[in-house]
C-alpha cells in the first residue's frame, strides 16, 4: 500500500507547487473580474431591491400573457386567442417577405463586391481594401441604426426596413464570399487561363463553379437570420409583425403578446426547417459530386 | 473561330451529349427555376411597395441628413453620451455574465448523458427554443413593462435570450466530451457529483470560456441598440437625436459606437486566443 499513498503524496505535491504557481494569476483575474463586476453593477443600476420586485413581477406577467386553453373548450378558446389570425398572417408574410428581398439584394450586392475583396483575384490592393472596409462598416453599423434612418428618409413602413436588412446583409455576406473565394484551388483556374480567358471569364468559368454551392448555403442560413432581423426591425416603423408587437407590449394587450410571439416562433422555426432542409441537400450533393470527381478521372 | 475548329468543337458535342452544351432537360429546368426566382423576387418587391422612384426621391433626403451629419458634434453632451456607452458596455457584460451563471446548471440539467430521465431535457430543450425564439430587442420591450425604463430592463433580456443559446451550446458540448475520464472518476469510487466536477467541468470549461467571450462581443453589438426601446444604453441618445433631428450628434454616436465595438472584438478574440493557448497546453502537457 505505501507505493499508492507514494504516488497520491507526489500528485498532490506536484499540484500544490502548480497552484503556487498561477496563484498570483489567478488572483489578479479575480481582482479585475471583481472590479469589472462593480463597476458594471453601478452603471447598470443593479439593485437587489430591484431584482427582488422585479422577478415576481415577471413572473406574473408571463402568467398574465398565457392565453387560457382548457381541452373541453379548446376550439372556441384557440378561436379567442387567435382572433385577429388573418391580419396576424399577413404581416407574418410581409416579414418574411422583407427577409427573402433584402437577402437576395444583399446578397447580389455581397457576390459582385466578393471578387475585388478576395485578395487571389488579383484586382489590386487598393479596391481590396476598399471592398473590405466597405463591407466592414455595412457589418458593424447595426440593421436598426440603419433602419431609423431610412425610416427618416424613406418614409414608414417595409421600404426601410428591406434596404436597413439589405445593407447589413450585403456587409455580413461579403465578408463570408470573400473568404471562400480565398479557398478556391487553382487548378481548375488553370485550365481556363490557359485557355486564354479574360479575367471576368476566368471567375465566371473558373471560380463561380467552384464557390456557388457554399455560397447558396450562406445565404440561405443568412436568410434565416433576417426573418428574425425583419421580426423586430417594425419596433422602429420599418414594417413586418414588429410593429403590431410593439403595439400590443405597449398597451398592455396580454393575450395579443402571447398569440403573436407564439405565430412568430413557429414561423422562424418552419422558416429554419425549410432552409435547414434545403442546405444539408446541397452540402450532401457536394460530398458526393466531390468523391465522383477522382472516380472520373 | 476557325470554322474547322468549330466543326471539330460540333462533332466533339454530338459525341458526347452535355459536355459541350448543356442537355435540354437541365436547361429547361434551370431556365424555369430563375424564371420562377424572379417572378417570387419582383412580386414580393411590389407586394412591399418598393419603387425606384421612391427610392430615388428618399436617397435625396438621404443626402440631406448625410450633409447635416458633416461634422459630427456633441453639443456639450460628451459626458452623457460616454456614460451611456458605459452603460451599454455594462449590460453586455452583466447580461453575459448572469446567462453563463444560469446556463451552465442548465447545460448539466440538459445533457442526455448527465440526466438520464428524457422528459426533464425534452421539456428544459422545449422551453429554451422558446426563450431563444424570441428576440433580445422584444424581451428588453417586454421587461420595460415589467420593471421599468433603464438598464437593468436591457441587462435581464440580454441575460434571458441568451441564456436560452447558451445552455443549449453547453448541453451540446457536455453530450460530446469523451466518455472515458467520467469512467476513471466513477472506477475510483466518486459519485455523479464527482463526476460532473472533476471530469465533465474541466472538459467543457474552455467552450464555456470561448461562447461567453462571443457572446460578450456580440452582446456589445446588440445593447448599443436597447436604448431604442428604453432599455438603457447609448441607443437612447441615438433614437432620441434621430428623433429631433439633431444630425450632427447622430453621425457623433455612431462614430462612438463603431471603435468601441472594434475594440471589444479585438479584446475578445485575444481573450478568446489565450483561453484556447491554455488548453493546448492541458493537452500537450
Amino acid at each position: 500500500m505505501t507505493h499508492v499513498s507514494d504516488a497520491i503524496g507526489r500528485v498532490e505535491a506536484a499540484r500544490r507547487a502548480q497552484m503556487r504557481r498561477t496563484g498570483w494569476k489567478t488572483l489578479l483575474f479575480g481582482g479585475a473580474l471583481a472590479v469589472l463586476i462593480g463597476l458594471s453593477l453601478h452603471q447598470g443600476e443593479v439593485s437587489w431591491t430591484k431584482f427582488i420586485t422585479g422577478l415576481p413581477r415577471f413572473g406574473a406577467y408571463i402568467i398574465r400573457i398565457l392565453p387560457d386553453l382548457s381541452f373541453a373548450t379548446l376550439g372556441a378558446d384557440l378561436q379567442g386567442w387567435m382572433w385577429n389570425l388573418p391580419n396576424w398572417l399577413k404581416l407574418l408574410f410581409d416579414t418574411v417577405l422583407i427577409a427573402f428581398v433584402s437577402t437576395v439584394m444583399g446578397a447580389i450586392i455581397a457576390f459582385f463586391l466578393s471578387f475585388p475583396a478576395a485578395r487571389n483575384m488579383g484586382f489590386g490592393r487598393v479596391s481590396t481594401q476598399l471592398a473590405r472596409r466597405f463591407f466592414e462598416f455595412l457589418r458593424t453599423v447595426p440593421e436598426l441604426v440603419f433602419a431609423l434612418l431610412f425610416v427618416f428618409a424613406f418614409g414608414l413602413g417595409p421600404m426601410a426596413g428591406v434596404l436597413a436588412i439589405t445593407l447589413h446583409t450585403a456587409g455580413v455576406l461579403g465578408k463570408m464570399m470573400s473568404e471562400i473565394n480565398e479557398t478556391i484551388t487553382d487548378r481548375s483556374l488553370e485550365g481556363v487561363i490557359a485557355a486564354g480567358a479574360s479575367r471576368d471569364r476566368v471567375i465566371r468559368l473558373g471560380v463561380v463553379p467552384q464557390v456557388a454551392p457554399a455560397f447558396v448555403s450562406y445565404i440561405l442560413l443568412r436568410f434565416e437570420i433576417n426573418v428574425r432581423s425583419a421580426s423586430v426591425i417594425g419596433l422602429v416603423g420599418a414594417g413586418g409583425i414588429g410593429q403590431e408587437l410593439m403595439f400590443v407590449i405597449n398597451q398592455f394587450i396580454y393575450r395579443d403578446i402571447s398569440a403573436i410571439l407564439a405565430l412568430l416562433i413557429v414561423t422562424v422555426a418552419i422558416v429554419d426547417i425549410v432552409s435547414e432542409t434545403i442546405r444539408h441537400r446541397i452540402i450532401a450533393s457536394e460530398v458526393s459530386h466531390a468523391s465522383a470527381t477522382p472516380s472520373a478521372h | 473561330m476557325l470554322p474547322q475548329r468549330q466543326a471539330h468543337i460540333e462533332a466533339f458535342a454530338s459525341r458526347h451529349p452535355g459536355t459541350v452544351y448543356p442537355l435540354a432537360g437541365p436547361l429547361w429546368t434551370r431556365r424555369l427555376f430563375w424564371s420562377g426566382f424572379l417572378i417570387c423576387f419582383f412580386a414580393a418587391s411590389i407586394h412591399l411597395g418598393l419603387s425606384f422612384e421612391r427610392f430615388w426621391r428618399g436617397l435625396g433626403d438621404l443626402g440631406v441628413i448625410m450633409r447635416q451629419m458633416w461634422p459630427p458634434t456633441h453639443h456639450g453632451f460628451w459626458r452623457e453620451y460616454i456614460g451611456a456607452l458605459g452603460e451599454t458596455l455594462a449590460m453586455a457584460f452583466l447580461g453575459t455574465l448572469a446567462a453563463s451563471l444560469i446556463s451552465l446548471p442548465l447545460g448539466f440539467l440538459g445533457a442526455r448523458n448527465v440526466v438520464k430521465s428524457w422528459p426533464i431535457h425534452f421539456g428544459l430543450r422545449r422551453a429554451l427554443d422558446v426563450v431563444r425564439g424570441v428576440d433580445t430587442l422584444v424581451w428588453a420591450l417586454i421587461f420595460v413593462s415589467v420593471v421599468g425604463l433603464g438598464p437593468f430592463a436591457g441587462i435581464l433580456a440580454i441575460a434571458l435570450n441568451d441564456t436560452g443559446v447558451l445552455a443549449k451550446i453547453y448541453a451540446e458540448a457536455i453530450e460530446n466530451i469523451d466518455r472515458r475520464s467520467s469512467e476513471a472518476v466513477r472506477a475510483a469510487g466518486g459519485t455523479e457529483a464527482d463526476v460532473a466536477r472533476l471530469a465533465i467541468f474541466p472538459q467543457v470549461f474552455p467552450v464555456l470560456i470561448a461562447n461567453s467571450l462571443y457572446f460578450f462581443e456580440a452582446n456589445t453589438r446588440s445593447a448599443t441598440i436597447l436604448g431604442v426601446v428604453g432599455a438603457g444604453g447609448i441607443g437612447y441618445f441615438l433614437a432620441d437625436r434621430i428623433r429631433v433631428n439633431a444630425w450632427s450628434d447622430v453621425a457623433f454616436i455612431i462614430l462612438l459606437i463603431l471603435p468601441t465595438v472594434a475594440v471589444i472584438d479585438i479584446l475578445s478574440r485575444w481573450l478568446r486566443g489565450l483561453a484556447q493557448g491554455r488548453q493546448r497546453n492541458a493537452v500537450m502537457r
